[in-house]
């Protein structure tokens, strides 16, 4: 008689993908890293103390939840990290300091903490912190530095140093000393106000100019790819986006070439490249059916163009991904799959 | 969808998991000795439990019936060795409950012949019915797992509306990791299984059957297609390999693109579907009127020191088998079947019965599954499900607990638990037991 062996019960299957939570959120953090090297290329050490800010506000608050929940550390499933690398990219790197910690803090205390933790969020905690600093801190938000400024790698933006609570000084003196000629303006912000286009070439592969205000579309596109290929993200996302964006900007386009840009410059300016591939994408917020991924996409896509053709702002994609956000429990509604051999008729939707 | 039909290559969606067919691939099928004692579970088929017809103290030959049908939906049992009937007594079973099983001490010094059997006059001129009745009389069910009793397939369905059988399918993807019993049979014992389709393409009424095979099995398919006649409308097709192309709906679509539709049988789309070791049995005990006394095991997993596929007499107790194919663990899962769908057995003492194509022993993991996440949403699972469900959704469900949601609005009932869900979930979501906790709820409260 062989000895008895203690026996484990485990109900099936037994056996299981490699592929776990922290795995996915680890590859999003490397896809991440080329994309936030050019941000801190193009700003210096103002980028990276950007981010630490952030990474101060977001890491500590979602500790501080933790402690409060009384559950293990989330911290080690990175995906508080993705939120504050997605949010430091989105905000100037002259913000006060306290600013960007408080938009990381805001990022995940309401964003993601508010609403139940990974998984529960409705929102992507990212665009809830830059949202919130769109409304609280205008200025600041909609000021950004000259790009490849003299001595970024020395020293920080003055701005960056403005004691907590007071608001910052202007910093168009100190952009008329670090580089030629500078009006604090976006690409998209010149487009649509002083109908001064940047040339598409030099936002797509990162041409040096003072004006750009991200990493360049095409570095966007290879790290996005990066996870597509690892199917750790929805390549129908990013394609419906940029599909749905450049779809009504070219019928706005075509109708009046002279006021409405083209849609290479639509798809290649301002945040669009890294709302489509890495905030639109965001799991938690998107449709889990393959049809509903692309019907957000294209809504997140179109309505960035609405608002960046007839609203106030210059920019328009953290609001149209926000809306998807919130559309994403309609949207799967009714694009719930239809069973294995069920014939023609939908089966009944369930509940949003 | 359209595309992937015409060409008939596979069906959509399922999940590729490590084959690790290699290691007993290759090695022929063994006998293993009988066990001195065999417990053998009046249930152990789908359907209404077989009767005894036994006595306690009785002595037994091996091949002679001891339980007789106990309904339509049931088969007759055999003594699978000669020997004496101990007890007709409640033993533990895999799934958990203990039920009634004859228990017969082997005879150590008995040659083990099969000393009964009652072969029919004229074989070549049994009718449809006469056949049927000689499958059920073999005591034949589903050696692909489900065991559930294979003359019942055959027959005329008493009500409902089906269109006439025109194919007859033989499930040779044997898709499951780990188990090879299938494709050992296949390449050892083609004769058998050509037969065997020859008598099911009789009792079935269908005019032609089509083998699948998944491509990983290149010899078994040249192996049965030596053994096919000219005249015979038989034919072999390999498929892809992938989980679960030996679902019977999933390689319904694979094989001739038509799709079952949920909760509907295949003979909805004049199809019956067989497993190759089923009708390997079937084709070498009807002609000689024999009953269905042992079957094929995959014997494997990192715990097991001689793994392969061998001959075990049904009823022979796990612990028998392992000690003969040598148990290395210490510290074990034991599993009943493949590891995407099989069981694990809580002791070593529950036997193997006819729907157990392996005995797979693990050694415990490194405890990288032992963490769950909240569900994010990923859409793996949507993506890996065959019957194009939304696991996700109804995991989120069951978590809170919205069983009846489950199954009104989200077609719980179409999920056969391949498990495809559960091994690409990144979050460790044990959703096929959520969705076996939902079923079993819905159907308490039904009943």
């Amino acid at each position: 008689m062989i000895r008895k062996p203690q026996i484990e019960l485990r109900p099936s299957p037994h056996i299981h993908a490699p592929v776990d939570v922290v795995s996915i959120m680890r590859n999003v953090v490397f896809a991440l890293l080329p994309v936030f090297g050019w941000h801190v290329w193009m700003f210096g050490l103002a980028a990276v103390a950007t981010l630490a800010a952030v990474l101060a506000g977001s890491l500590g608050v979602e500790r501080l939840v933790c402690r409060l929940r009384g559950e293990n550390s989330t911290l080690g499933d990175y995906s508080a990290l993705i939120t504050a690398i997605l949010l430091a990219m989105t905000i100037p790197p002259s913000m006060p300091l306290w600013m960007s910690f408080v938009a990381g803090a805001v990022a995940i205390g309401l964003g993601k903490a508010f609403f139940g933790g990974l998984g529960y969020n409705v929102f992507n905690p990212a665009l809830v912190g830059r949202a919130f600093v769109q409304a609280a801190f205008p200025a600041a938000v909609n000021t950004w530095p000259p790009a490849f400024f003299e001595g970024r790698f020395s020293g920080l933006i003055p701005s960056n140093l403005t004691p907590p609570l007071m608001h910052p000084p202007s910093i168009a003196d100190w952009s008329m000393k670090v580089v030629d000629a500078y009006s604090g303006a976006t690409p998209l912000a010149m487009q649509k106000f002083q109908h001064q286009q940047t040339p598409v070439w030099d936002l797509f592969f990162g041409g040096v100019t003072s004006y750009a205000t991200g990493a360049p579309a095409a570095l966007i596109i290879v790290c996005g790819l990066y996870l597509a290929a690892r199917r750790m993200l929805d390549w129908r996302i990013p394609l419906s986006v940029m599909a749905g964006a450049a779809g009504l900007a070219a019928i706005l386009w075509l109708h009046d070439p002279a006021h409405y840009p083209d849609p290479l410059f639509v798809l290649a300016s301002g945040g669009l490249m890294l709302g489509a591939w890495f905030m639109a994408t965001d799991m938690v917020g998107s449709p889990v059916t393959s049809l509903g991924a692309v019907v957000y996409g294209l809504l997140i896509g179109v309505v960035t163009v609405v608002i960046r053709a007839f609203g106030g702002m210059a920019e328009g994609v953290m609001y149209a991904i926000l809306l998807g956000n919130a559309a994403t429990p309609l949207i799967e509604h009714f694009t719930q799959p239809r069973p294995f051999g069920a014939g023609r008729r939908r089966g009944k939707g369930g509940g949003a | 969808m359209g595309l992937m039909s015409l060409f008939g290559r596979s069906f959509r969606h399922g999940v590729h998991p490590p084959e690790n067919k290699d290691v007993t691939a290759g090695v022929p099928i063994r006998r293993l000795p009988f066990p001195p004692r065999l417990i053998v579970h009046l249930d152990q088929f789908i359907g209404a439990p077989a009767r005894p017809i036994v006595k306690k103290g009785q002595e037994v030959v091996r091949g002679e019936p001891i339980a007789e049908p106990g309904g339509f939906v049931s088969v007759p049992l055999h003594a699978p060795a000669t020997g004496v009937v101990r007890d007709i007594k409640l033993m533990p079973t895999a799934r958990g409950p203990r039920t009634p099983a004859i228990i017969i001490d082997v005879y150590e010094a008995s040659p083990q012949e099969v000393l009964y059997a009652n072969p029919p006059n004229d074989f070549d001129s049994l009718t449809r019915e006469e056949l049927i009745e000689a499958i059920q009389r073999a005591g034949l069910t589903g050696l692909g797992g489900a065991a559930f009793p294979t003359h019942v397939k055959y027959a005329d369905p008493p009500k409902g509306d089906f269109p006439p059988v025109d194919t007859l399918v033989v499930n040779g993807a044997e898709c499951e990791p780990w188990l090879t019993a299938d494709h050992r049979v296949m390449v050892e014992r083609p004769r058998d299984v050509i037969a065997g389709v020859r008598i099911a393409l009789r009792a079935s009424g269908a005019g032609r059957a089509v083998i699948g095979i998944e491509d990983n099995k290149r010899d078994a398919a040249r192996a049965l297609e030596e053994h096919i006649g000219e005249d015979d409308p038989i034919s072999v097709r390999t498929l892809p390999v992938k989980y679960p192309q030996g679902a019977e709906k999933m390689l319904i679509h694979a094989l001739l693109g038509r799709k079952v539709a949920p909760g509907r049988l295949p003979r909805s789309v004049g199809v019956i579907v067989s497993n190759v070791g089923t009708l390997a049995q079937m084709g070498r005990l009807l002609p000689r009127g024999e009953g269905l006394i042992e079957r094929v095991v995959t014997v494997a997993g990192p715990g097991v020191k001689r793994p392969g596929n061998y001959i075990v007499p049904i009823g022979t107790p796990a612990r028998f088998v392992l000690e003969e194919a040598g148990l290395a663990a210490e510290h074990a899962e034991i599993i009943f079947g493949g590891p995407m769908m099989g069981m694990d057995v809580p002791e070593l003492d529950i036997p193997v019965t006819m729907g157990v194509s392996g005995i797979l022993v693990r050694e415990p993991e490194d405890g990288r599954a032992s963490r769950i996440w909240p569900c994010i949403k990923c859409a793996r699972c949507v993506e890996a499900c065959p019957m194009f469900l939304n696991p996700s959704m109804l995991g989120l469900l069951a978590a809170r607990r919205e069983f009846g949601k489950m199954r009104d609005d989200y077609n719980l009932d179409a999920c056969f638990e391949c498990g495809c869900c559960a091994y690409v979930c990144p979050s460790n979501i044990p959703l096929v037991q959520y969705f076996r906790l939902a079923k079993a709820v819905n159907r308490e409260r039904a009943g």
